[in-house]
């Protein structure tokens, strides 16, 4: 019983942190079909400032400890945002509408550009911040089993990240017309919207998202060189379950492959990285283009 | 059928092949390394011209390379063909098997499939200690048909095989490229649907595209482990392969004496480059990535082949658009 409370707890939290570091590569290709493979340098960069700034803010006497964790968003928002419209007016803007492994490739050399800008600003030495991290304590659960309460939080913000997407993309104006972009681009554009200026946006919210994964990951963690690139083939096999482009599909893929996981870590933890690719492979096998994916008619 | 392009590969082969050999040991290593490392892009070029990028082709070059390994050290096998031939094997052995589920999918599909393939390797050898778990292990010197060269010999002895196997794999594919059967790939690339009206199937196509890809790479992955004497998990990291990939689009898939062309040019700059500035490295090969899209999208082999009038020109121009 404590091992099936342990499963599911531990699931729950790898799952939000797996749904935090998805979510902007979904959106991103959601909208712009562009399978952003910088989003791990994101993430890596979110990492880093929120690292240097938190160990800074804790280095002398900045007032109550608990302002770390609104410093660990800005930086997300700062260091991402920038870092996204860097990127895209800079080059993306340049490549919108080009085939998708086109777009692969090009991510793929902006994520070997930026891991050796991150190690030239930062330096090859781990950064540590865990002061948030403790600052929380530890909760007990069914007796045995102590967790992180940061870890725990970590659930929550997840699901207001979620529950915010859902309400941007669902309720504002804002949303329903990108929604229609992301249906009919081409329609989109013939209705007069600024699809150039909606990508852009989308670009940015999509890093900002990668950043905040890393921000908030960084206290719990000792931020390495090379961060980045371990993630990124994780934050696909979510994506890719759930389906390219689905923020819901991208919360089930999540959900699933953290069970799948957690369950892995448990009871056999030999095929722990195993386990993760062989739910992707099992949905694909059974529907190729993820569990809330669009199938795309063959064009001749 | 055009023998000069046939000869002049012999040629080259064998100017490079003497170079080697009575060059420096530095230079023979080198050569050898990028040489066993064109054999691993010539499968991601194959690949290539049938439109689908393999991010996951690290995948046959570590199983090449433990078979290799795991040969010499458990099996007994201490002949050098033999250890190739075993990665060889469980190389085809694999790819049956992974091909049937990987040629339903196209694009980024089969790109992010081959990377989760080649992590799946990265995750079970990390996670077995009796493999040496991240470290690898080291394979000695192998045995070639009953002699055992030592020292110096050793080197020249790989660099001769990976020489050899080079040659007969660059004039096999350079006829296979341009048999119907080879442009085809590229039929595929540009309208996969009207190739399966003519009455011909695409994915047994793809299928055995893989399948040959597959070989070449695992026997890369041999070489590299008998050349460098060790095996590590990191040769199925799919940074790996993302290297792959960027020879490929260094070299261009037109031509089959390109991915060669250009595992050269990737291993002297990188030795170069890594001993001068070793943190600038990824960021050089990144810069270089995005110029070679931006103005060589048909890679390092458009500069030799425009100064030639090509009589596939008008070939050339449709493909232009697919050729990344």
């Amino acid at each position: 019983m404590t091992t099936f409370f342990a499963i599911l707890i531990d699931a729950s939290i790898y799952a939000s942190w797996l749904f935090l570091v998805a979510a902007g590569l979904t959106v991103i290709y959601g909208v712009m079909r562009i399978l952003n493979m910088a989003h791990g340098s994101f993430y890596a960069i979110g990492a880093y400032s929120a690292a240097s700034l938190v160990g800074w803010f804790f280095s002398g006497e900045h007032g109550s400890p608990y302002w770390a964790y609104a410093l660990l968003l800005v930086c997300a928002v700062v260091a991402g945002g920038i870092t996204g419209l860097l990127l895209d007016q800079g080059l993306l803007r340049f490549l919108r509408g080009r085939d998708e492994i086109l777009m692969v490739i090009v991510t793929y050399a902006l994520l070997l550009i930026l891991e050796d800008v991150v190690k030239l600003v930062w330096g090859v030495n781990p950064y540590l911040a865990y002061q948030p991290y403790r600052l929380l304590g530890q909760t007990s659960v069914a007796g045995a089993l102590r967790f992180a309460n940061y870890d725990l939080a970590l659930v929550f913000v997840s699901l207001a990240v979620g529950a915010f997407a859902w309400w941007a993309l669902n309720r504002t104006e804002r949303g329903r017309l990108l929604r229609a972009v992301i249906h009919d681009r081409e329609v989109a554009t013939a209705m007069g919207m600024n699809v150039n200026a909606m990508f852009a946006a989308t670009f940015v919210i999509g890093s900002v998202l990668g950043a905040l994964a890393g921000a908030l990951t960084a206290p719990a963690i000792s931020v390495t060189p090379g961060i980045g690139i371990e993630i990124i083939v994780m934050a696909f096999a979510v994506v890719v379950v759930g389906g390219l482009g689905s923020i819901g599909g991208a919360a089930v893929g999540a959900v699933m492959v953290g069970l799948a996981r957690s369950f892995a870590v448990h009871v056999a933890p030999q095929i722990e990285l195993f386990v993760i690719y062989g739910v992707m492979f099992l949905v694909l096998a059974l529907r190729p283009q993820g569990l809330f994916g669009q199938i795309q008619p063959r064009k001749i | 059928m055009n023998h000069k392009t046939e000869l002049g590969l012999l040629a080259a082969a064998a100017v490079i092949a003497a170079g080697g050999w009575l060059g420096p040991a530095w230079l023979t290593f080198l050569l050898t390394v990028a040489f066993a490392k064109a054999l691993v892009v010539l499968g991601v070029v194959l690949q290539m011209r049938a439109g689908l990028v393999s991010f996951g082709q690290a995948l046959y070059y570590c199983i090449g390379g433990y078979a290799a390994g795991l040969a010499f050290q458990h099996l007994g096998v201490h002949d050098v063909f033999a250890m190739l031939a075993l990665g060889v094997v469980a190389a085809l052995v694999v790819a049956g098997v992974c091909g049937l589920l990987l040629t339903r999918y196209r694009d980024i599909f089969y790109a992010m499939l081959t990377m989760a393939l080649s992590m799946v390797l990265y995750g079970v050898l990390v996670k077995s200690s009796a493999l040496g778990s991240t470290d690898g292990f080291n394979v000695a010197a192998p045995r070639y048909l009953g002699f055992q060269p030592q020292g110096e010999d050793a080197a020249r002895a790989a660099f001769a095989l990976t020489m050899a196997i080079c040659a007969v794999a660059a004039l096999v594919l350079h006829r296979v490229l341009n048999s119907s059967f080879g442009r085809i790939s590229e039929a595929i690339r540009e309208n996969e649907i009207r190739v399966d009206y003519l009455g011909l199937s695409p994915r047994g196509l793809l299928y055995m595209n893989y399948a040959a890809a597959a070989v070449l790479s695992s026997l890369g992955g041999g070489l590299i482990a008998i050349a460098t004497g060790h095996v590590d998990p990191d040769m199925a990291f799919w940074t790996t392969s993302g290297e792959f990939v960027f020879i490929a689009l260094l070299g261009g898939a037109s031509h089959v004496a390109a991915p060669f062309i250009a595992a050269i040019v990737f291993s002297a700059v990188r030795t170069f480059a890594i001993q001068e500035m070793p943190h600038l490295w990824q960021m050089t090969l990144g810069a270089v990535l995005l110029v070679l899209m931006a103005f060589l999208p048909k890679g390092l082999w458009s500069l030799v082949a425009r100064k030639r009038p090509a009589p596939a020109a008008a070939t050339e121009a449709n493909t232009e658009r697919a050729a990344a």
